[in-house]
């Protein structure tokens, strides 16, 4: 593993917004004395302090009179929550589902393939405006939801994992001298097929971030009185060219996440496994 | 060769038959549909009625069975808000969304293959790593915010406002930026895409046996690098069909695009379930065909493929 100091100039960019990030949604509440569900009719939409605002409200106020800064923290906060849970629901849920189909193969394999297939046809965000329709929505569903999106990659990559690793000398001389099911799992196989996981960890966490922001974009995510990211975008929408910060703003903060993710994970994938530096990414 | 495709095609009605399954159970498993069609304050014995009448009263294999049947009939429910039936609904808003779709795909597919072509050529250079910096920009870049970026440009640098496609008038400076937004995504998928199939073929040794024979450089390309590079694309259709669809839900969302993602969006915030199902299998059914399209095609064009199978 090669040090900071090695790295290309845009992944230490990367890796620095990316801590900004988590940095900002755990403490940015502190930089301003509002709360971000705090009303206020007398200071409706006012500017960011670098357009003519003051120093009262630095990135303005919504349509409500709500601190702006208060409500980009929260909804980073949110955010966060959303793609660390939802990635490693996906990771841990998929990566076994692939470990028993390459481990045990026969009938759970093509189960297990079937449903991926499945997965497969129908566009995660579909998938999740149905379970939208039928029950009400809530943070949990949400993470819940997210969480599943992407589990068919981790479960078909660690699956073609597994079946070549298992096949090694190592893992069947392990297994002749008599070693359990569970040891063979976790002490050579699980190592080996952990830089798959990483990486793909590094592919869906921008996934699962895009994909809750659009839901709460369309309004039928994070219900207020909680918001998100998306949930400010889609009430600034209303006052896109007159008051843009509002929408621009949290825009930005989705993007540039979701960009420098995908820079760091590229420059990762480069590094643990040279052979796939060419190879193209799959789509969602 | 037969063999293989019957076997995909059984495959592929297989994954059918499971979505409907999951669909079927997981609207029962969400509430009572009668509880929810009548009245707040009716009476036990007039939800009971419409029970009977929707058959709810009957086990629930037969319903199960009820259901199926009425999908292969043509009976796909109707709105409780419009009374229209579903398939009527659906067939109104197909044509804008298929406009938006087919220009959305044919703007990624030019450009993404063009630019992933040139970036290969020029591998290493300034223009490659433009192709490459923006094919990660492409795949992070989120449709709305990308959307809302070029109606706020488009109305302080040009003066023309783009979302205006509400009152159904559709025309094409009004189809142009949400289809640019719309195959954003795909088109950087593509590019990727395009310049590593294409890197790969020109590495190969017959490339170089061919250069060794002194076959001109254009040749090579046109006649025997871009026919092999050119297969694995194909597989890249079946897959950006799946990101055109669910960018294409956000997408005409933000333009007031009145396509069938806006009914969809719209059927889910006021709970219009009978719609919502039908727009989800209707999802379901066209990514599968055209994936399993996209998969007999693929072994018609690799003649390892189809000479391995028979």
């Amino acid at each position: 593993m090669s040090t900071f100091r090695d790295m290309p100039l845009a992944v230490r960019i990367a890796i620095g917004f990316v801590i900004l990030f988590v940095l900002f949604a755990l403490f940015g509440g502190f930089l301003t004395p509002y709360d971000f569900r705090q009303t206020s009719l007398l200071d409706r939409f006012e500017p960011p302090v670098f357009l003519g605002g003051t120093w009262d409200h630095v990135l303005g106020t919504d349509g409500r009179g709500r601190d702006l800064l208060a409500r980009l923290a929260m909804g980073a906060k949110v955010t966060l929550l959303v793609a660390i849970f939802g990635t490693l629901i996906g990771a841990v849920f998929g990566s076994l589902l692939g470990l028993i189909a390459g481990g045990r193969r026969g009938k759970a394999d093509t189960l297990i393939m079937m449903a991926v297939d499945v997965q497969a046809s129908v566009p995660i965000i579909i998938i999740a405006l149905f379970v939208l329709a039928l029950f009400k929505s809530s943070l949990l569903l949400i993470v819940i939801m997210v969480g599943f999106s992407g589990w068919e990659n981790y479960a078909r990559l660690v699956r073609a994992s597994t079946l070549s690793v298992r096949e090694r000398g190592y893992v069947t001389a392990e297994r002749v001298l008599g070693a359990s099911a569970a040891r063979i799992y976790l002490r050579y196989i699980l190592p080996n097929i952990f830089n798959v996981i990483l990486v793909q960890f590094t592919i869906n966490l921008p996934l699962t971030v895009l994909l809750e922001t659009a839901l709460s974009f369309l309004g039928l995510g994070v219900q207020p009185p909680m918001t998100s990211l998306g949930q400010i975008m889609s009430d600034g929408r209303d006052r896109l060219l007159t008051s843009w910060w509002l929408t621009m703003f949290p825009g930005a903060i989705i993007f540039f996440l979701a960009l420098s993710v995908s820079i760091v994970g590229d420059w990762l994938r480069d590094q643990l496994d040279p052979t796939l530096r060419n190879a193209g990414r799959r789509g969602t | 060769m037969t063999r293989v495709i019957l076997f995909r095609i059984l495959r592929s009605l297989a994954t059918l038959l499971i979505a409907v399954t999951i669909v079927f159970f997981f609207i029962r498993l969400s509430g009572d549909p009668a509880q929810a069609l009548a009245p707040p304050d009716a009476p036990p014995e007039v939800v009971e009625a419409y029970r009977v009448k929707l058959g709810l009263d009957k086990p629930l294999p037969v319903q199960y069975a009820n259901y199926v049947l009425g999908l292969f009939q043509g009976d796909f429910g109707y709105s409780i808000h419009t009374g229209k039936s579903s398939l009527t609904l659906f067939l109104e808003r197909l044509p804008a969304t298929l406009m938006l779709g087919g220009t959305a795909l044919a703007i990624a597919v030019i450009f993404g293959i063009s630019i992933g072509a040139i970036a290969a050529l020029n591998r290493n250079s300034f223009i490659d790593r433009l192709v490459m910096g923006f094919s990660v920009f492409a795949f992070a870049m989120p449709n709305f915010f990308f959307g809302l970026v070029v109606i706020l440009t488009g109305a302080l640098v040009f003066g023309i406002f783009f979302g205006a496609a509400a009152n159904g008038h559709i025309s094409l400076l009004l189809l142009l930026p949400p289809a640019a937004t719309l195959g954003l995504a795909s088109m950087g998928a593509f590019a990727r895409f395009t310049r590593s199939s294409l890197l790969e073929t020109i590495n190969q040794p017959f490339m170089m046996a061919l250069e060794a024979r002194g076959v001109p450089a254009s040749r090579r390309l046109w006649r025997h690098a871009a026919p092999n590079a050119a297969i694995p694309i194909v597989t890249m259709l079946g897959l950006s069909l799946g990101s055109l669809v669910a960018g294409a839900v956000v997408t005409e969302q933000v333009f007031a695009w009145p396509g069938v993602g806006q009914l969809l969006v719209r059927s889910v915030a006021t709970r219009d379930i009978a719609v919502v199902q039908f727009l989800v299998l209707a999802v379901t059914f066209s990514m599968t065909f055209a994936n399993l399209a996209v998969d007999i095609l693929y072994s018609f064009l690799d003649p390892r493929i189809r000479r391995a199978a028979s």
